[in-house]
């Protein structure tokens, strides 16, 4: 119902502190055949754009969402806001939808 | 030689979507006896059954071709001893692997040595609220008190759990309490299937079928369902289409989206697909799995638009709906080619609504589905 969720508080942003992590039941893949990757969950693909991919990528359930951060713009050579920026909302999305979980930081 | 052959093969090839899912029927064994069981009446033996090696190529094969996820059903799956084995190696393909059990028979090291091999998901059924009523439709005593316990090793394991709850007029009066049960258990997931007059199930049908009044009452209680387990349990619920305007894409489409792998081997382009008599199947034994997706005839059999008889050409639903299901219209027109019978603009609509009106009969006996005995009705 509309005026419910109007009135639920907004998700924080993730702790840059926390770690980003696939839950079990949640499996990314690259598919040679459609030519890119996807997120799997119980009776869904999704195809993630090239953000996702690295970013779903860079989770080895050991770096932090700040570590992800700074992988990421070492690996691309890009300025580390702009990863913030993108990775940082992506991973909020993906959380809110319960496809990517954290553990540790204040989000526990 | 000019290149023009060449282009239009590629052009036919890219115009074959790629699967999306793959069931595959481990075996028909199974120590329920539901009565709208929808396998066909003709059980594949135990003897019959692809032996592991197999289903391990086949899932590699489904990997490649571009399949995502893999359901490994039954019959009763968990009557493989080799199911932890089978596990591994769709984990090992690449295939996101769900576990769809009745939970009966499956042992709790069974079970944790499917988790360990890296089981994505597990699909629970219940047949009832409580151990009587569902005792009774699966006619397994102490068949509740075990999927309970199932229930508990997944969600300990952190493996996410769908339960399937089979609704019919017997026990679709008790939906609420079915979603409660499900909540309870922990799933995040509930799906509330209509039963498929397929199979077994079409012998019971009579007692089986629920009334409009009933199918009215359901969507009413889903839709409430819904809302209020917004963010905690995400219920799919399809209303039973009998009642419908307008049919359903069966299968998102016949040989569109998924495929599935009977005991024996043959493939098919939907689970109940051999009651189309005309058709012939392929088997994984003698036939690389993409051939048979691409090729075979009871793929290509219907396939797009061009089978579709006058009705669904000139429809502007032809490729919403995909002419519905073909098996239904097998079963109430006699012809798998002709338009689902579920349609409005179906020739053989009357056939259906016709059908309907047993449901009105009042008729609870059902004949239970037992291995190697034939309807008696």
């Amino acid at each position: 119902m509309p005026a419910e969720r109007a009135k639920a508080p907004a998700p924080a942003a993730p702790d840059p502190a926390a770690v980003p992590y696939l839950p079990r039941g949640v499996r990314l893949r690259h598919c040679e055949i459609r030519k890119g990757w996807f997120l799997l969950a119980p009776e869904r693909a999704m195809k993630l754009d090239p953000v996702g991919a690295h970013v779903l990528q860079a989770l080895d359930g050991v770096r932090s969402l700040a570590g992800v951060i700074d992988h990421l713009a070492a690996a691309f050579n890009a300025p580390r806001e702009r990863i913030e920026t993108d990775a940082t909302a992506f991973l909020q999305q993906m959380r809110d939808r319960g496809m990517v979980h954290f553990r540790g930081g204040s989000d526990e | 030689m000019n290149d023009a052959t060449p282009v239009a093969t590629l052009k036919a090839a890219t115009a074959i979507p790629i699967p999306v899912a793959m069931l595959a029927e481990l075996t028909h064994r199974c120590p329920l006896s539901c009565p709208y069981c929808s396998n066909p009446l003709e059980l594949t033996r135990r003897s019959g059954e692809l032996d592991t090696e197999t289903w391990i190529r086949v899932f590699r094969e489904a990997a490649v071709m571009g399949i995502f996820h893999v359901h490994l059903s039954g019959g009763e799956p968990a009557a493989r001893r080799d199911l932890p084995e089978l596990v591994a190696g769709a984990v090992e393909a690449g295939l996101y692997t769900n576990l769809i059990t009745s939970g009966v028979g499956l042992t709790e090291t069974a079970f944790a040595a499917c988790a360990e091999k890296g089981l994505d998901h597990v699909q629970l059924s219940v047949q009832g609220v409580d151990a009587a009523s569902a005792d009774r439709i699966g006619g397994y005593k102490g068949g509740f008190e075990t999927k309970m316990r199932v229930a508990r090793w997944v969600t300990d394991e952190g493996i996410p759990l769908t339960v399937n709850a089979v609704m019919h007029r017997q026990n679709l009066d008790r939906l609420a309490e079915t979603i409660q049960l499900a909540v309870d258990l922990g799933a995040h997931r509930l799906e509330v299937a209509n039963t498929q007059y397929h199979g077994w199930a079409s012998v019971n049908r009579a007692a089986l079928m629920p009334t409009e009044a009933q199918a009215r009452a359901a969507s009413r209680i889903v839709a409430e369902a819904r809302a209020r387990l917004k963010g905690t349990m995400v219920i799919d619920y399809v209303p039973p289409d009998h009642h419908a305007r307008f049919p359903k894409a069966c299968m998102g489409g016949w040989a569109r989206m998924g495929l599935c792998i009977k005991p024996e081997g043959k493939v098919l382009p939907c689970h109940a697909a051999e009651s189309i008599p005309t058709l012939e199947f392929d088997n994984v034994a003698d036939r690389a799995l993409i051939d048979i997706w691409k090729n075979g005839e009871a793929f290509t059999a219907y396939r797009g638009t061009a089978w579709m008889p006058a009705t669904c050409a000139a429809c502007e639903r032809r490729e919403i709906d995909w002419g519905g299901c073909r098996c239904q219209a097998m079963a109430y027109a006699g012809d798998a080619a002709e338009t689902d019978p579920v349609c409005e603009k179906s020739p053989a609509h009357g056939v259906l609504k016709a059908a309907l009106a047993e449901t009105e009969i009042v008729q609870d006996d059902f004949t239970p589905r037992r291995m190697g005995k034939r309807p008696t009705a």
